[in-house]
């Protein structure tokens, strides 16, 4: 499947048609069931920016999206960690969940005997689904062969060309001659582009694209990558990197606030305070040493300082861990090696990671995303404790 | 006239109905953190959380009681961390009430690690350090700062196949312990502290134990020492002994068992309360528990078996789930050793309240021989043990 993975660049000779092809043969790219007659995907845009969202989602039409914003990640169709219920208690859940191809193929017959659709199958018979090619936590699958068309679906198109402008370009164009329903910025997952040349590319492909479909990207996640594609263009993630994160027993703690309430800026915050114990240098080190994957958003909560410290995870945090236990409970599941850790560190990173893409619709909405993006990149670079603002 | 003397704790048990013809009986227990009906089974959450289940979906399942360890918890995180955590409660989020453990248990289960002495149990912590002690003392010290609704006695365990000195040595020595963990009781009126009869299946040794024990002012008395690797026969017995010489108006509470037939055999033989890891541990290894034995998910033969676990179940897991997604999602989600705990525990929760409600309607033998005909119907009829415990108490299987 030319999609896979990293595209390659064509072959010499190639006349061009080779995007075309390439649609032809990825109807399984997006899964948002539709019915054939009736309700219709839309996009609608609402002016700031690429603030909107995509309606008529699902069988009756009544799902929706709001853009810019993520897809639920789960793994086979369940959110990882999370039942039914415990996914209840998670505010901000995203209407389009996203389900990857090679845990549907290895279901592929069991699916076509049960004749009753995916999405009824794996529990959830209202949700929209989206299917991607890979899983972006374990992007090289065995192999496997399918050529059954998913009938009823909308299909994205897939924009390739790898880090060469001009066939990334002739990708776009060729692929937004079809009549697809959205387009996928595939190929920029991982770390093999430069970070500059990554961007230019997004920027340059999406300038090529219809402004009514909606752009999709795989593998991006961390929320300074986020706002960077979103400014060039970009209007769905995955929420991948919230799962990564619980699986490395941390928690999202980077503040997107950027309204604080006057009084904030005086009292200590979380990184200030973890900080202040163990000294600013020290705890780089600590941090750095615990999971070379660890970003500078998130804390980890195997560290031995969180063994008495009865905080929240995140304070001012509504998620349903943060109301109820502290970071010494989640602490002392984690080295008991307690399945509970899972559950409420996913619960809390979900909510947080939701709560981010809210809070860039509302900059959006409210011309406040250079402020936000100032909020973001800070941290990115400093960790949380150099946010002076209470989240 | 003179005021009396203050009272010990008010009593936990209410009687609300007896089995005409077997032991069994139905009622409530009182505790500080509310009314939990019996018979019960109680989950276990050994380190502080009910495995994969949060504690409002534990609620949410009807459980009022569960299990914490003390050994665990008082090794980690230790006792002060989970005081300053507001308790066991506090520390779980637990609104509901709790029983711990002594620690005694492990004695048994991680025996080439331990050293038994008057004095106590002197550990060797798996996870380094210096050895621990864990006296009577230490035991009271550690649940008081737990802060379970019902505490127990340290007892000296020794696997129920011990025969000879040791097993005498031991009984007696539960007994000396029992009067420590008494005197050191820090909070009676929070804290119901139970006895646990010891004796192994010696018939002379258990009554021994019982006569000693029943004149201590405890609040109840769990039978313990079995459910071990002992014969079925010899176990039943030394149950009904057990049951026939504590006193009835105080609870009975039958340590690890959980099998759904031994539940139902040993209400019939007149016990209140029972815990033990299997439900929640055989959930984690993808087996279902209905009410014919057990379903075990992995097994390829689910994999388009598009029917939930059990039709006639309420649990989230059967309102949703089929049983051909479980055996797919167990691939991959951690999410599907959680379905199955939920599903177990609430068969134990539905099976404890049908055992329950029969004995109030006056139909507990009726259901017991539907429980057997559904659980061995097409498999020849139950173990005999379970036929000739039944009987011994008047209940007759087909």
């Amino acid at each position: 499947m030319a999609t896979a993975g990293g595209a390659r660049p064509p072959a010499p000779g190639d006349d061009g048609r080779r995007g075309a092809a390439r649609v032809a043969r990825v109807p399984r790219l997006l899964r948002v069931p539709v019915r054939r007659r009736g309700a219709r995907m839309r996009l609608k845009l609402l002016g700031a920016g690429r603030l909107g969202s995509l309606a008529g989602l699902g069988r009756g039409g009544a799902g929706a999206l709001a853009l810019p914003g993520c897809l639920l990640y789960t793994r086979a169709g369940a959110a990882p960690h999370l039942t039914h219920d415990t996914l209840r208690e998670v505010r901000g859940v995203p209407g389009v969940a996203h389900v990857a191809l090679p845990a549907l193929a290895e279901i592929h017959d069991v699916l076509e005997e049960y004749k009753e659709g995916a999405a009824k199958f794996m529990g959830m018979p209202d949700a929209v689904l989206y299917c991607s090619l890979h899983d972006p936590v374990t992007p090289c699958p065995s192999g496997y062969n399918t050529n059954k068309e998913l009938q009823g679906s909308v299909m994205f198109g897939a924009i390739e060309g790898g880090d060469i402008l001009e066939e990334r370009l002739r990708s776009a164009r060729e692929t937004a001659k079809r009549p697809v329903g959205g387009f996928l910025l595939d190929g920029f997952q991982g770390s093999a582009m430069a970070k500059e040349t990554k961007l230019k590319l997004i920027a340059s492909v999406t300038a090529e694209l219809p402004e009514d479909k909606p752009r999709i990207i795989h593998g991006v996640g961390k929320p300074d990558e986020v706002l960077e594609c979103i400014e060039r263009g970009v209007d769905i993630f995955e929420s991948f990197f919230p799962f990564q994160v619980t699986e490395r027993g941390c928690a999202l703690v980077f503040s997107y606030d950027c309204h604080p309430a006057p009084e904030a800026t005086v009292l200590p915050q979380n990184g200030i305070q973890d900080l202040e114990k163990n000294g600013a240098q020290e705890d780089q080190e600590e941090v750095s040493k615990a999971d070379p994957e660890m970003t500078p958003f998130e804390i980890s909560l195997k560290d031995k300082k969180y063994h008495d410290d009865f905080g929240p995870l995140l304070e001012g945090c509504s998620c349903y861990c943060c109301q109820r236990h502290t970071r010494a409970y989640v602490h002392h599941l984690l080295v008991t090696n307690e399945l509970l850790a899972g559950v409420l560190l996913m619960m809390h990173n979900f909510q947080h990671y939701f709560g981010f893409f809210s809070a860039v619709r509302d900059a959006l909405r409210d011309s406040k995303l250079d402020q936000l993006k100032e909020l973001i990149f800070r941290q990115a670079l400093q960790g949380p404790a150099s946010t002076a603002l209470r989240h | 006239p003179m005021a009396a003397p203050a009272a010990g704790p008010p009593p936990v048990l209410r009687i609300v109905a007896e089995c005409g013809r077997s032991r069994a009986r139905a009622g409530e227990l009182r505790l500080p953190h509310g009314t939990v009906p019996c018979p019960v089974f109680m989950p276990v959450g050994t380190r502080g959380t009910a495995k994969g289940l949060t504690a409002a979906q534990l609620a949410a399942l009807g459980c009022r009681i569960c299990l914490g360890n003390t050994f665990h918890l008082g090794t980690r995180p230790g006792p002060e961390l989970v005081r300053r955590s507001g308790g066991l409660h506090g520390f779980m989020d637990w609104p509901h009430n709790l029983l711990t453990d002594s620690g005694g248990f492990q004695m048994v289960s991680l025996l080439e690690l331990s050293e038994v002495s008057e004095e106590g149990v002197l550990f060797q912590p798996p996870h380094g350090g210096d050895p621990v002690l864990l006296s009577p003392e230490r035991a009271m010290e550690i649940q008081n700062a737990l802060g379970a609704d019902i505490v127990m006695q340290l007892d000296d365990v020794v696997s129920s196949t011990t025969t000879g000195p040791r097993l005498e040595e031991a009984m007696l020595r539960s007994v000396r312990w029992l009067d420590r963990c008494v005197a050191a009781h820090a909070r009676p009126q929070q804290q119901r502290l139970f006895a646990i009869v010891q004796g192994g299946t010696e018939p002379e040794l258990r009554l021994r134990c019982l006569r000693a024990m029943t004149q201590r002012a405890v609040s109840g008395f769990a039978i313990g020492g079995l459910s071990g690797g002992e014969a079925k026969a010899r176990f039943w017995r030394a149950v009904k002994l057990c049951t026939e010489h504590l006193p009835r108006d105080k609870p009975r509470y039958l340590m690890g068992v959980g099998y759904a037939t031994d539940l139902v055999v040993c209400v019939a033989l007149g016990c209140d309360m029972f815990d033990c890891v299997f439900p929640t541990r055989t959930a984690r290894f993808g087996s279902a528990l209905v009410p014919w034995g057990s379903l075990q998910l992995k097994n390829q033969k689910f994999a388009k078996d598009f029917r939930p676990i059990d039709a006639d179940c309420g649990c989230p897991t059967c309102q949703r789930h089929s049983r051909a997604y479980l055996h797919a999602l167990l691939r991959c989600n951690t999410a599907a050793l959680h379905l199955l705990t939920l599903h177990n525990v609430a068969y134990q929760m539905k099976l404890m309240g049908s055992i329950r409600d029969s004995i109030l309607r006056q139909r507990f033998p009726e259901f017991v021989r539907e429980f057997m005909a559904a659980m061995y119907g097409g498999r020849g009829g139950p173990p005999a043990w379970a036929r000739e415990a039944l009987e011994s108490v008047g209940i007759t299987l087909g």
